[in-house]
């Protein structure tokens, strides 16, 4: 993609051989080598568990590793702890946050840095300006005595990046930057990342977006289960290889839904809906089979649609129909009885008690069902529902007494559809269905959505992957800043006038995704 | 089949650019909002003052204000130490046994060892120091999290008290001088004692370490994400043993002043007055979660408690009532806070 690639590639910037790592009962990293040139923008990619963030934490000299050599420009070099990796030029933006809200940005970038008078005190005004000539050095409109609590999550990304470049840093390496960004936010970023490459630098990115590698990055090196698969120069390759290179397999091709013969009255008809804040006269309906999938970008009230129907939020006008019948629902436990269950995307907060088992989950929204005349919870029944949904759904556990904690992702998700189910709903809305989870399990939730489809349950599905949209929805609602700006056939729908109703607002038309 | 609910509008305006999507919800004002969190606390105290004074004509005089403050200083100094402790999300239950401990160790240094003055009491604020090293210790390098840690380090306090003392209060025979460092008057005419402004030095200090030094930019930091601080390359574990240190040091001070003030080291009691110095830490708007507190606020905190119990009792609430009044408004302050919060 750069023509910088590829020039000075006698010596590598980084460039790691033989990388082992075990943590007790895993080897999460097998023999692993890397290289990354100067000027280029290498992006790792591999399956959740392939071993990038372990990778990550040994560049950052969180963990030491067991063996293997890194170099820094051709030299020999171990990394002693956080401290040192900064000094030594490597910067990591990390994928959770590492800001402390309470700061304002200026703390926050030069935290144990401190600019001192004195001896002691600290002299907030030199690191201010410090801050300021920093952004001005990158671009960036962040005000440096802000406290940070009070920014916007785009704006945190910034000062996180700020922070990264403000070591003088030689190889910036971001763990999944755009996780939290819109396209124009993105877009920035990106601008950045080519400020900041140069001569003497390199960036190694992880993501999992495939449209954003061909953007942004020179060449892709994947992992899979630890192990070192293989790098390519983006420009020869296609996300189609990198997946597969990815998953060791092919994927299946693409499959599209057939159209339903939606006859009768629908499960769930929404009219009129609006809130204050964000939506306004949100109207559609879902049928029992299908799935209607939700597209749009962050931020356009998908959502926030789903909250407003299961009462989370308040909806400020509009009509709720279940089964044809006008429904007023305040809260989420009078939508449960009403048979319409919300499945959070925040899965980890909103979605599973992480602490108890598998069988308490499935049945902590039914739990009044398993309580006997006496009052006490009847533990044998829990359990053979736990088993029965185990089975049915394919959850991987040793047993229903498995705390949920240590499932993986997908079956996580399995859990909480396990636990809609047991409550016997009929309208299920699923909020971004299969993020955190590899692309192997994916596959598995996709095929249990369509089967529940199937069996007669009125799914709504919301998805920023515009593929797994169309590989699942019968229909698709299309949203932008809060409106519904199209629904349409999936035998309609491709990637690109899905794309465009998303974007209805936006001029530039350079948005990929 | 095309579209079939809304046709996108052409002719609606084009919105959001880059930097405007970015620059969008930071309420510039928002900085203001802690100060005025503050002017809150500060305006309550003032209330409460006003009513006091019209109910009761004893209640503002030279006299009085002087005694509330005298009231306030003890477990204010404890306060201030744990304004620190509890601003890096952390907790200290020990203060009030260890504040004992402290006293009853100034009775050993000056009375049964016959140390100088200056040489005793600086020695029992050491050993404040020292018990809060332990804590520290135990917290930052054994993990042991700091409520179970600072309540073992209560009970051993509150026992070692006894054990040392032999159960029975030590007097300061060897030297009479000490109960001038909290009751020596220092202003002529009006009974404004020692100990009041060495409260004052105190707070002075204790806001200068929060907010101008590097102690108590970590300990803001460690607060408000300690993974984070950790990352950034700040020793936390050293930190937060300086930390507990710093609150063991005003445990300390507090032992001199509560044990000069009866110019006698009781080796009994204690056992609450963490809980009044939590308080005040409270009301003055400090989060127990951490990230978030203020010097200023501990002291109007501790000034707010010391105003109700004296302004109550001077107005003839039993005494009983006085500890109910001192729990509503701790319950009313917290509410008022969570308030705040969940509007910002």
């Amino acid at each position: 993609m750069s023509d910088i690639a590829g020039s000075r590639a006698a010596v590598p910037l980084l460039d790691l051989e033989g990388v082992s790592k075990g943590f007790p009962g895993v080897l999460a990293l097998d023999d692993v080598r890397l290289d990354l040139r100067h000027g280029e923008v290498l992006a790792l990619v591999g399956e959740n568990g392939a071993g990038k963030s372990t990778l990550m934490k040994l560049l950052a000299g969180i963990y030491t590793p067991d063996s293997g050599s890194f170099r820094l420009n051709g030299q020999e070099l171990t990394i002693e702890g956080p401290r040192h990796a900064q000094e030594l030029g490597i910067s990591i933006i990390h994928q959770e946050f590492n800001l402390m809200p309470d700061l304002t940005v200026a703390q926050n970038i030069f935290i144990g840095r401190e600019q001192r008078s004195a001896g002691v005190f600290l002299d907030d005004r030199a690191l201010n300006r410090r801050a300021r000539a920093l952004f001005d050095r990158l671009g960036l409109a962040l005000d440096p005595a802000e406290r940070v609590e009070h920014l916007t999550v785009a704006r945190q990304q910034m000062v996180e990046i700020a922070k990264a470049l403000s070591f003088d840093a030689k190889v910036l390496i971001m763990d999944e930057p755009t996780a939290a960004l819109n396209d124009a936010e993105v877009d920035v970023l990106f601008d950045l990342i080519q400020r900041f490459r140069g001569p003497e630098t390199g960036v190694i990115y992880i993501s999992h977006r495939m449209e954003e590698l061909a953007r942004i990055s020179d060449r892709v090196t994947v992992l899979r289960d630890g192990r070192y698969i293989d790098t390519k120069v983006t420009a020869q390759t296609d996300p189609k290889e990198i997946i597969a290179l990815m998953v060791g397999r092919q994927l299946a091709g693409e499959q599209r839904p057939a159209p339903l013969n939606a006859a009768g009255e629908p499960v769930l008809a929404v009219r009129g809906l609006s809130t204050k804040r964000l939506l306004r006269d949100v109207s559609f309906e879902v049928h029992a089979g299908e799935i209607l999938g939700f597209a749009g970008l962050m931020g356009a009230g998908r959502t926030e649609v789903a909250r407003a129907i299961v009462g989370a939020d308040r909806m400020d006008a509009g009509e709720v129909r279940v089964h044809g019948t006008a429904v007023s629902i305040a809260n989420p436990a009078e939508a449960a009885r009403q048979g319409i269950g919300y499945l959070s995307e925040d899965r980890k907060q909103l979605g599973v008690l992480l602490e108890r088992s598998v069988r308490e989950n499935v049945v902590l929204s039914s739990l009044r069902d398993y309580v006997s005349g006496l009052g006490f919870v009847d533990d044998a029944r829990i359990e053979a529902t736990g088993r029965e949904y185990v089975a049915k759904l394919r959850i991987k556990t040793p047993s229903t007494a498995q705390l949920v904690k240590n499932l993986s992702g997908g079956n996580q998700q399995k859990v909480v559809i396990a636990k809609w189910l047991a409550k016997d709903c009929d309208v299920l809305i699923f909020d971004e269905p299969t993020r955190g989870i590899d692309v192997g399990a994916k596959e598995e939730i996709y095929v249990l959505l369509r089967q529940l489809a199937d069996q007669g349950k009125a799914i709504i599905m919301i998805s920023s992957e515009l593929p797994e949209v169309l590989r699942l929805s019968n229909r698709i609602a299309v949203m932008a800043e809060g409106r519904l700006t199209a629904v349409l056939d999936n035998a309609d729908a491709t990637q690109e006038n899905l794309m465009e109703y998303a974007t209805r607002f936006s001029s530039e038309g350079t948005i990929a995704r | 089949m095309s579209p079939t609910t809304t046709q996108p509008k052409s002719d609606e305006t084009p919105s959001t650019t880059a930097f405007a999507a970015i620059d969008a919800g930071k309420p510039r004002f928002a900085r203001l909002r802690g100060s005025l969190q503050q002017l809150l606390a500060f305006a309550s105290l003032i209330v409460i003052v006003l009513v006091f004074s019209f109910l009761s004509p004893h209640f503002f005089t030279a006299n009085n204000l002087v005694s509330i403050l005298t009231a306030a200083t003890v477990t204010g100094i404890l306060a201030l130490g744990t304004t620190f402790v509890i601003i890096t999300g952390g907790i200290d239950l020990s203060i009030g046994t260890a504040m004992v401990l402290c006293g009853v160790m100034a009775g050993v240094f000056l009375t049964y060892l016959g140390w100088p003055l200056w040489a005793g009491v600086l020695a029992t604020i050491l050993f404040g120091g020292l018990i809060g090293l332990v804590n520290g210790v135990n917290i930052s390098v054994f993990g042991i999290p700091p409520f179970i840690a600072t309540l073992g380090m209560m009970l051993i306090a509150a026992g070692l008290s006894l054990v040392i003392s032999g159960t029975k209060p030590i007097y300061f025979t060897e030297t009479p001088d000490f109960q001038s460092i909290m009751n020596l008057s220092i202003i002529p005419g009006i009974r404004f004692p020692l100990g009041v402004a060495i409260f004052i030095v105190m707070i002075v200090v204790a806001a200068v370490l929060l907010s101008k030094t590097i102690l108590g930019r970590y300990t803001f930091s460690i607060g408000s994400n300690e993974a984070a601080t950790a990352l950034s390359g700040v020793n936390v574990r050293r930190w937060k043993i300086i930390i507990y240190t710093l609150a063991g040091l005003f445990v300390g001070l507090a032992g001199v002043l509560s044990a000069s003030r009866l110019s006698s080291a009781q080796p009994t009691g204690g056992m609450g007055l963490e809980l009044e110095a939590i308080a005040a830490v409270v009301i003055g708007g400090t989060s127990l979660q951490g990230g978030k507190g203020s010097i200023i606020g501990t002291v109007i905190g501790a000034l707010i408690m010391a105003v109700l119990t004296n302004g109550l009792r001077i107005i003839s609430v039993p005494q009983e009532w006085q500890s109910v009044a001192v729990g509503i408004v701790i319950l009313v302050a917290v509410y008022l806070d969570m308030l705040r919060r969940r509007r910002a």
